[in-house]
């Protein structure tokens, strides 16, 4: 994994409850065999006009010339919804999305983000709708994430976010999930010696 | 302390801690094309081996055709993916149930068919449905496809545990009303992420009565409501299912695995962090209005109105959603023409879902214009249902009869929708896209789905119930 601590960059919004990974990423881009391309299918049923990805939709937001160049997503709870597939957080950081902040995120999403040192970051709906409208003021507005101070600071305002001790130690050092693991090879063996044949 | 049936599978299967997280232990790894490919060549990069082969579980239903056994039915994208997993198992010595074989499904369907999902088990899969083996008393939960190779190298994933939230459902249930119906109607109350950070247990009397299939059925759309995973506490019911499959335990080993099934349940002073009742006589035939799966409404109830929601966030999807579905507040589902009918998908499409759907069918004919499929949901209910003669049951009636595979719940392969297209589908996903771009999907019951496909709209099944 990539390190990552502070994260600056301007903002997209999509002031939209429950996005689920459908919409992220629709299921004829789920064929690749690699981690890569996905980035030119995000949001592919909202973002173009056509199946064939010829004709951007101007009415959406991540096509908007004032959004352009953001590499963060404000959103709105439950973000991330439905199928498992990892495609999204690959599509998402792939466009050029390393932070995605909102009410609430679903599980696999959120595991699937930090696994590949993205930052879901959960804010109140208040500090959402904050968020919301300075934006509305100011489209080219920066925002600060400060994953050891774990504060958002934009326009201002300093909001504090709360994400678990090892995943955020996790971020910070890049490390990999796997190799620590292995390094408690005997406990799984202990574990595995003392199950049942059956089971 | 006394615990719950989640609290008794979680200590059982933690191996030590790393930081915060608990290391857990995976008695059963599903995998399947779409989510491993890039798990597989992670392992590859690095040297890593797949732990336990033996462990694994591998199949093909996402990218398949239910047309042809051909791998390359659906364009050489599919192919690829298709042809990536057989080498990969093959150079990692798992045991893949290929197209074409006759033990070949829907990995949700053909895992428990194997006997290869215990009660006590933890089970993941790169795949959010992976909550249907809860109907065992197994742990079991979708990943995402680093967690996949994880499981690959260390036959352990690192999790944090999920909170206790208990849903009863009292009583029993009314005729032509079934498990689906239930587990909309549970979600239709929870909201469309409202059991996000929960793990479910389902009970209650008219839980305890369902079959096995109803409870895969039941737990298989836990995700639906965000819950991490759904259970059902084993009985003889889940013995009795279990029994004699070609990976159950046999001889001596059943006997003890079945004594220690047998503690596999909430103790009576269990604490849970929530509890919610529904009554069983209160569940109505239920259809999706909506654009996600809590968006839901008896079959003879109006579609509500946004004005109808107080929290802005639900009054503004409501809207959004009954632009996309093109319906009105306060119209009857059982006036809604639709177009397409599907019954299939790893929430329905087993020899129960079967039975009942051509129970249906058999009164009438699909009417014109409208195009009806059933996918079986493995080789082996294929089977059992053309031996049930309920194939010919659906071709008389004019359905089509395909292949087993996921199908038309996502469309990966080319069972797809059109724009505009009104689909009556026993799957457990209505939105935006999901069959196909820009077309509308209601969740139904296999039986709501048959009498919408002889019927040309959404019709209240216990009409027929009630005529036997």
């Amino acid at each position: 994994m990539t390190p990552i601590t502070v994260h600056t960059g301007t903002i997209v919004p999509l002031d939209i409850a429950n996005i689920d990974t459908d919409q992220i990423i629709p299921k004829q881009f789920l064929t690749g065999v690699t981690r890569k391309g996905y980035g030119k299918h995000l949001f592919h049923d909202w973002r173009y006009l056509d199946e064939h990805e010829q004709v951007l939709n101007p009415e959406f937001n991540l096509n908007k010339p004032e959004y352009q160049g953001a590499s963060i997503l404000i959103t709105r709870e439950n973000f991330g919804c439905g199928s498992s597939r990892e495609h999204a957080p690959w599509a998402l950081m792939d466009f050029g999305l390393q932070v995605i902040i909102a009410p609430s995120f679903a599980d696999i999403f959120y595991g699937n983000a930090i696994n590949n040192s993205m930052l879901p970051i959960r804010l109140t709906d208040t500090q959402m709708d904050t968020l919301f409208a300075e934006l509305a003021q100011n489209a080219t507005l920066e925002l600060t994430v400060d994953l050891s101070s774990q504060t958002v600071t934009c326009a201002g305002h300093e909001f504090n976010f709360i994400i678990a001790e090892h995943q955020k130690h996790n971020l910070i050092k890049g490390l990999d999930a796997i190799g620590q693991t292995l390094e408690h090879a005997d406990a799984i063996a202990q574990h595995e010696q003392r199950l049942a044949s059956w089971f | 302390m006394a615990k719950t049936l989640y609290d008794k599978i979680w200590d059982a299967h933690i191996v030590s801690q790393v930081g915060a997280d608990t290391l857990l232990y995976i008695d059963r790894h599903l995998i399947h094309e779409v989510t491993t490919p890039q798990a597989f060549a992670g392992l590859n990069d690095k040297g890593r081996k797949v732990r336990c082969p033996e462990k694994t579980v591998a199949t093909m239903d996402h990218s398949i055709s239910t047309r042809s056994l051909a791998l390359d039915a659906c364009g050489p994208a599919n192919q690829l993916q298709l042809q990536t997993l057989l080498q990969n198992c093959e150079d990692h010595g798992i045991t893949l149930y290929p197209v074409g074989h006759q033990k070949q499904g829907i990995i949700h369907v053909m895992a428990p068919e194997l006997g290869a999902i215990l009660p006590g088990h933890t089970v993941v899969c790169g795949d959010s449905h992976t909550a249907t083996h809860g109907a065992f008393g197994a742990l079991a939960f979708g990943i995402g496809t680093s967690e996949v190779e994880h499981v690959f190298a260390t036959q352990t994933l690192r999790q944090s545990k999920a909170k206790n939230l208990k849903v009863e459902v009292a009583g029993k249930l009314p005729i032509g009303v079934t498990a689906k119906d239930i587990i909309l109607a549970i979600i239709g109350e929870l909201g469309h992420a409202g059991a996000t950070g929960y793990v479910i247990e389902y009970c209650g009397e008219a839980i305890s009565a369902l079959s096995m299939e109803e409870r895969m059925t039941i737990c298989n759309m836990s995700i639906e409501g965000g819950a991490k995973a759904g259970l059902v506490a084993p009985d003889s019911t889940t013995f009795d299912y279990i029994k004699g499959r070609e990976k159950a335990p046999q001889g001596s080993d059943w006997d003890k695995a079945v004594e220690y099934w047998s503690t596999l349940y909430s103790d009576d002073d269990a604490q849970f962090d929530r509890v919610i009742t529904l009554q069983a006589a209160h569940i109505k035939p239920q259809v999706t209005w909506g654009t996600n799966p809590g968006q839901v409404i008896g079959v003879d109830d109006a579609i509500p109105a946004p004005t109808d929601f107080t929290d802005p966030v639900t009054k503004e999807s409501a809207s959004k959603a009954l632009k996309y579905m093109a319906l009105e507040p306060g119209q009857r589902l059982s006036d809604v023409a639709i177009s397409h009918v599907f019954i299939g998908s790893c929430t329905n499409s087993r020899i129960e879902d079967l039975r009942a759907a051509a129970s249906v069918a058999k009164r009438g004919k699909v009417v014109d214009n409208v195009t009806a499929i059933v996918v079986p949901g493995s080789a082996a209910v294929k089977k059992q249902a053309e031996v049930e003669g309920l194939d010919k049951i659906f071709e008389d009636a004019g359905f089509e009869w395909r292949l087993p595979g996921c199908s038309m719940c996502l469309g990966m392969n080319d069972d797809l929708l059109r724009e505009g297209d009104r689909c009556a589908s026993t799957s457990n996903r209505n939105f935006e896209g999901r069959q196909g771009r820009g077309a509308r999907t209601h969740l139904v019951s296999p039986a709501m789905a048959a009498a919408a496909a002889i019927n040309g709209k959404f019709t209240d099944v216990r009409q027929y119930e009630e005529q036997v």
